[in-house]
């Protein structure tokens, strides 16, 4: 499977670069937007040193890896040449995690999947957390939003964009192994049903929202509601086929 | 931004973004490279009226690219609004704290500077309109020995000069950020972006906004009158010039490519400067205040002749003037700074009976600071007739490092 990968941080931060410009289901925005995405080096990418700066071209989507990981490529994808043509990977835009000193934290990022295949979410690990959950928030029918786990997880049609953001969907980082810094780096696995995986890195960064409060009911799992504060936000994004989020801007 | 950049609206973002992404050689001496298309694109939806949408480009898509030999901001012709950000490091933050700081900023410059989002940005919206940003991130003593580098022998606070009269709350810190865009919503946006992700590490020392022309006011390059309604900085080494290079960039050492920063708080005496008639106010500079000419003749930028005398036998650039005491003529030595200010205007303090509260930010960079830029003010500390109506209230000396790659945090050269 493309997105299949046994690499670490080099060739996940490089894919995080050629994101965008995998996504099919952009428009006639998308070459600027990938033009951008090219000259987005990761935090701690320097190793990588790889940033092409014909991004627009999508061609790389990983960087120093490219060749192993094209080798299981489902080759659907084609040149990629045209801008907007699927490069056949699974990528994740911009992930970042809230910091926390301890307890319970999340992750947000774009997940983007630029293959012909449909795909389920279906978990997530990391070292700096003893339990990852799929988060999805819904309207609790009362005016407020509820948190919960999102059963059976996302899923994530070939073509399709899954937004993870505060007050919305998010990886939930349950009993944190140690404080995450603002400007630290997480490394985090993705899991999907057929049994692939897709590891990146994400930054840590100090942000004042997401307040959401997880009342566990047990040890195993986390009813969670938020503290109320975000009302009338979480019901407008973070849904999973959201496909053109960014670009509403 | 020179007239052919700015009038190159056939280049495309993507054309612009990859020349940017090129890096240290393409930039060569860091003149900005600057596009129009964002305005090209926007201005058929955004214009005020469909008549005057071809005439006027909108500025709000101009992009100065982040990354290359020096940093941006310097060289960069000084856009309308800028404010100036001071921070003090936690006593808790380490070298490996200060690395993963800088590392945050310059993620957040990279992004914002280019008209993109910063990481978690909750107003992403705010950030679509670079309109020329750039943030330049300025080191202090406190800043180089957290990281456990070696300070600078000059980075150090300047000697206590006669006329100062310094407040605490204008003076020092261990991490400077220049913030500059040719429009202020941009700058609050950007600096908003830029302490939220610094407030983990740093309190934050002082902040000072301020304001020059704003843009498609003047023809690029004119020089700014101050306050005082002098022009300011006629003097300057032009941008993209190898005169430039000398006088600002280091040349050798683990700054080489970047810069000293002076940033002084000038407190501008309006009331007292009414009093002056425009013949002492001429006297005081030696330069015309219409024209910016030297008193012995000619334009902005003639030479002045020091020589010259009235026919009562006086020189006619006055002995005490502050063009005189600056070049250091009496003194047969020159030095030369780049300056790069900005005015203030604010409420003056309640009750005090005042009308205004206004001065300059003054801003100097210079490759030596011991060699170009204390000469001259210790010549102006001892005489020059404008201290009548200016005092400086606050200071701070800054190590500029240079620009970085993609891929590398700013001042990577130097801390690594």
């Amino acid at each position: 499977m493309s997105r299949t990968t046994t690499s670490h941080a080099a060739s996940t931060s490089t894919d995080s670069l050629s994101t965008t410009s995998s996504m099919s289901l952009l428009s006639a925005r998308l070459p600027r937007r990938a033009a951008f995405a090219a000259l987005l080096l990761p935090l701690a990418a320097c190793a990588a040193g790889s940033g092409d700066a014909d991004g627009a071209a999508g061609g790389s989507d990983g960087g120093p890896d490219g060749g192993a990981s094209g080798g299981s490529d489902r080759g659907a994808s084609g040149g990629a040449d045209g801008g907007a043509a699927s490069d056949g990977a699974l990528t994740v835009t911009d992930p970042w995690v809230k910091a926390s000193e301890e307890g319970m934290t999340a992750c947000f990022g774009t997940l983007t999947n630029g293959t012909a295949q449909d795909l389920v979410l279906s978990g997530a690990r990391t070292a700096a957390s003893s339990l990852v959950e799929l988060h999805e928030t819904t309207a609790d029918g009362s005016g407020g939003m509820s948190m919960q786990e999102k059963e059976g997880g996302f899923p994530l049609p070939a073509g399709s964009e899954l937004v993870l953001e505060p007050g919305g969907n998010h990886l939930m980082l349950m009993d944190l192994t140690a404080a995450l810094r603002p400007g630290d780096e997480v490394e985090l696995i993705l899991d999907f049903e057929d049994g692939t995986e897709h590891p990146f890195t994400a930054t840590v960064k100090d942000f004042a929202g997401a307040q959401e409060h997880y009342e566990p009911e047990d040890s195993a799992g986390a009813v969670a509601s938020d503290g109320g504060g975000e009302h009338d936000h979480g019901s407008d994004h973070g849904t999973a086929h959201e496909s053109d989020h960014e670009e509403d801007q | 931004m020179t007239p052919q950049e700015t009038s190159a609206p056939q280049l495309g973002r993507r054309h612009l973004l990859r020349a940017g992404s090129l890096g240290v050689g393409a930039l060569g001496v860091g003149a900005a490279s600057v596009g129009l298309d964002r305005a090209l694109r926007d201005g058929d939806r955004a214009a005020p009226s469909p008549s005057a949408a071809a005439a006027e480009p909108l500025h709000g898509g101009v992009i100065v690219p982040f990354h290359g030999e020096h940093q941006a901001g310097i060289e960069t012709p000084a856009p309308g609004a800028a404010t100036f950000v001071s921070l003090d490091l936690r006593e808790e933050v380490d070298r490996e704290g200060v690395l993963r700081l800088l590392r945050l900023l310059t993620d957040d410059a990279a992004r914002l500077t280019r008209g993109e989002p910063a990481l978690a940005d909750t107003e992403p919206e705010m950030a679509a309109e670079p309109a020329a940003l750039t943030i330049t991130v300025g080191f202090g003593p406190g800043l180089m020995a957290r990281a456990e580098r070696p300070v600078p022998e000059w980075l150090a606070p300047l000697p206590a000069f006669g006329i100062d009269q310094l407040e605490d709350r204008f003076t020092g810190g261990d991490l400077m950020l220049q913030i500059a865009s040719e429009d202020p919503l941009t700058v609050s946006h950007a600096g908003r972006m830029l302490l939220k992700d610094s407030r983990a590490f740093t309190r934050v020392r002082w902040v000072q906004p301020g304001f020059r022309r704003s843009p498609g006011i003047q023809a690029p390059g004119t020089t700014m009158r101050n306050l005082f309604g002098q022009l300011d900085g006629s003097a300057n080494a032009a941008p993209a010039s190898e005169h430039f290079s000398q006088v600002v960039w280091i040349q050798e050492g683990p700054f080489a490519g970047g810069t000293s920063m002076v940033i002084r708080r000038i407190r501008m005496d309006l009331d007292g400067w009414d009093e002056a008639d425009r013949t002492a106010r001429e006297q005081a500079t030696g330069t015309r205040q219409d024209s910016g000419a030297p008193l012995s003749g000619g334009t902005e930028t003639s030479d002045a002749d020091f020589e010259q005398v009235s026919v009562n036998g006086f020189p006619v650039i006055g002995e005490f003037s502050h063009m005189r005491r600056a070049h250091g003529i009496d003194e047969g030595e020159h030095q030369e700074i780049f300056r790069r200010p900005y005015n203030y205007d604010i409420a003056p303090p309640p009750d005090s009976g005042a009308i205004s509260e206004a001065g300059q930010i003054f801003v100097s960079f210079q490759a030596d600071l011991r060699g170009q830029f204390l000469p001259i003010q210790q010549r102006l500390d001892t005489l020059d007739l404008l201290n009548q109506w200016t005092t400086p209230i606050g200071s701070a000396v800054f190590a500029i490092p240079p620009g970085c790659a993609e891929g590398e945090y700013i001042g990577e050269a130097v801390l690594r």
